[in-house]
């Protein structure tokens, strides 16, 4: 080896070493206060459950028994657990109902903003990343207000004389997956924004001049080119959308629960860590599935346009 | 006459488009319209007051809330953009080194994994230290709210860094400045809006967090979210809706803010 390349591959060592030093405040605390504690959610699973709250120190694979089945209090049989069977359904449902919403509504305001002059194409992108930037509780409130029984529609109702009773829509599926589209809406329209501005419309010219239908256009050249975008944006949607916990817990009340409130129950009046961490890990298990279909999709597609 | 045909127009998209952004500001409207309500109640509208906003301001609760609130979003928005900007620094402009895309997926990391149960892990984690330090203050929900506020900083700043070559920071070096002078000179003035966009979305991102928060408080730490959260659980008086209104004021300022750093491109 010369001198000359000893020295620069010294140099890009040292240079190597800089950067981690650089990173390093950044990876500590995201290891002490997220990722680190993440692995102890872990080995609480594999706990037993403390008489009042917390773990004892034994193995036990009680909590992760508990997510799907349940012990019959007085022979000890196992059956499976119902009723978080149709906490984990409603989850899934809701959330993929919220997702396939989101983009029906989503996709056209995606494509009216991107056809836009330039001008006042910012202008919609700024009405649209308001929202997106008000704080969640406060935009669930806002629903809350429309759809309660003393709320804004009951209230108009009631006044015009349509109906006497107010019609109760708090505390159902229906408020929870309001609430949801309404919140998560604008993370759909963003990244579908992004994939459409960059659409080229030469191609939709050339579509028209072999006689295609707008429709026509719309699925065999539009869709197909801004699916990255589509993508990104479900599965933005469809993520926080399952783990929701503030919007089915105002919307939804006590008994129209989503997975994100079942573990909270599990860590206040239910007392069985255990059980909550076990959940917890499920829904990351079902998050990162979600993930991994994002990312392979994602991957065939740059390759294919590469 | 018929409309001139535009390859850019489909049907019904528009209507869909207007009804979208009509729904979204329409529950936020009603919202901020009732908090001028003069009456108890939403179901009628007695007329234009200020009374609401001035209960909330005499109600204590509320203002210790709003002040443990910015404490922790200035704190954690600092320390998280100074961390966030050292790894951009430390991840951009670079040949692909061993650990990099680790050190993406770490800072990425509370972006990826739902809210809750992060929001259950620091509980867990935090109650053991509790026991072992007894100490019960602030500090706990300042570093969970800077860790998860590290990627929303980054991301801009990566961004802008991205778009700077290394040619102003090599002339520096050629003139004998020492690195730390070419970074102080150099490469933080044209860093600057960056940084400055990263600090406000953090900030943004601390002041409105709800389930880390609602987790990982001691007993007597609201914050303003969490203080919001148990009213609207509890009873909802159009005092909430003033609370509301002045809390959409400040995060719409902050974005507007935002929007205009961000405009200015060099």
């Amino acid at each position: 080896m010369t001198d000359a390349a000893g020295t620069i591959e010294a140099e890009q060592s040292k240079d190597i070493r800089k950067r981690w030093l650089l990173s390093l405040p950044a990876l500590l605390i995201i290891l002490l206060a997220a990722t680190g504690p993440l692995l102890i959610v872990l080995l609480y699973s594999f706990l037993a459950p403390g008489p009042y709250g917390d773990v004892q120190w034994a193995p036990s694979l009680e909590g992760w028994i508990g997510v799907f089945l349940e012990k019959d209090i007085f022979d000890e049989t196992l059956s499976l657990a119902s009723a978080h069977i149709s906490i984990f359904m409603r989850s899934v449902g809701l959330s993929l109902v919220t997702t396939i919403l989101t983009l029906l509504v989503g996709f056209p305001t995606a494509y009216f903003i991107a056809t836009r002059p330039e001008k006042t194409r910012e202008l919609w992108l700024f009405l649209i990343t308001i929202p997106f930037w008000t704080n969640l509780l406060i935009r669930t409130f806002a629903i809350l207000e429309v759809i309660r029984n003393e709320g804004l529609i009951n209230g108009l109702l009631i006044k015009t004389g349509l109906i006497a009773k107010p019609i109760q829509m708090l505390f159902t599926d229906g408020a929870i997956l309001t609430g949801m589209v309404y919140v998560y809406l604008p993370l759909m329209v963003l990244p579908l924004y992004a994939s459409m501005e960059k659409l080229d419309f030469r191609l939709v010219e050339a579509g028209y001049d072999l006689y295609a239908t707008p429709f026509r256009v719309l699925r065999k050249i539009i869709i197909p080119l801004v699916k990255p975008g589509i993508i990104a944006g479900s599965i933005l949607v469809f993520i926080p959308a399952l783990g929701a916990y503030v919007t089915p817990s105002i919307l939804g009340g006590g008994k129209n629960m989503m997975l994100g409130n079942l573990i909270e129950l599990q860590f206040g009046q239910g007392r069985n860590w255990p059980l909550g961490s076990a959940l917890s890990i499920t829904l990351m298990l079902i998050v990162m599935v979600a993930l991994l279909v994002y990312v392979r999709n994602a991957g065939s597609q740059g390759s294919r346009h590469g | 006459m018929a409309r001139a045909f535009s390859i850019r127009r489909q049907r019904g998209f528009t209507a869909i488009a207007v009804a979208c952004f009509f729904a979204l500001y329409l529950p936020i409207g009603v919202l901020v319209f009732y908090s001028f309500n003069a009456g108890e109640s939403l179901a009628s509208f007695d007329g234009i007051s200020l009374r609401w906003f001035a209960k909330a301001f005499q109600n204590q609760q509320v203002i210790d809330a709003s002040i443990r609130s910015l404490q922790i979003a200035s704190v954690a928005a600092v320390v998280a953009t100074i961390a966030a900007t050292m790894a951009a620094l430390a991840t951009t402009r670079t040949e692909p080194y061993r650990g990099l895309t680790l050190k993406y997926a770490f800072i990425n990391q509370p972006l990826m994994i739902p809210e809750i149960v992060t929001a259950v892990a620091l509980l867990i984690f935090f109650a053991r230290i509790k026991i072992w330090t007894g100490y019960s203050g602030l500090g706990y929900l300042i570093a969970a709210h800077t860790a998860f506020c590290i990627p929303f900083a980054y991301l801009p700043i990566r961004a802008r860094l991205e778009n700077m070559d290394l040619t102003l920071e090599k002339a520096a070096a050629d003139l004998y400045a020492t690195p730390w002078n070419a970074f102080r000179y150099v490469t933080l003035p044209l860093l600057w809006p960056g940084i400055l966009a990263g600090f406000m979305l953090a900030f943004v991102i601390s002041l409105d967090d709800v389930v880390i928060t609602e987790f990982v408080k001691s007993a007597g730490q609201d914050t303003l979210p969490t203080y919001m959260l148990g009213q609207i659980r509890r009873s909802i008086t159009p005092e909430m809706n003033a609370i509301s209104t002045l809390f959409l004021l400040l995060s719409i300022g902050v974005v507007t803010v935002f929007f205009i750093v961000n405009r200015k491109r060099v």
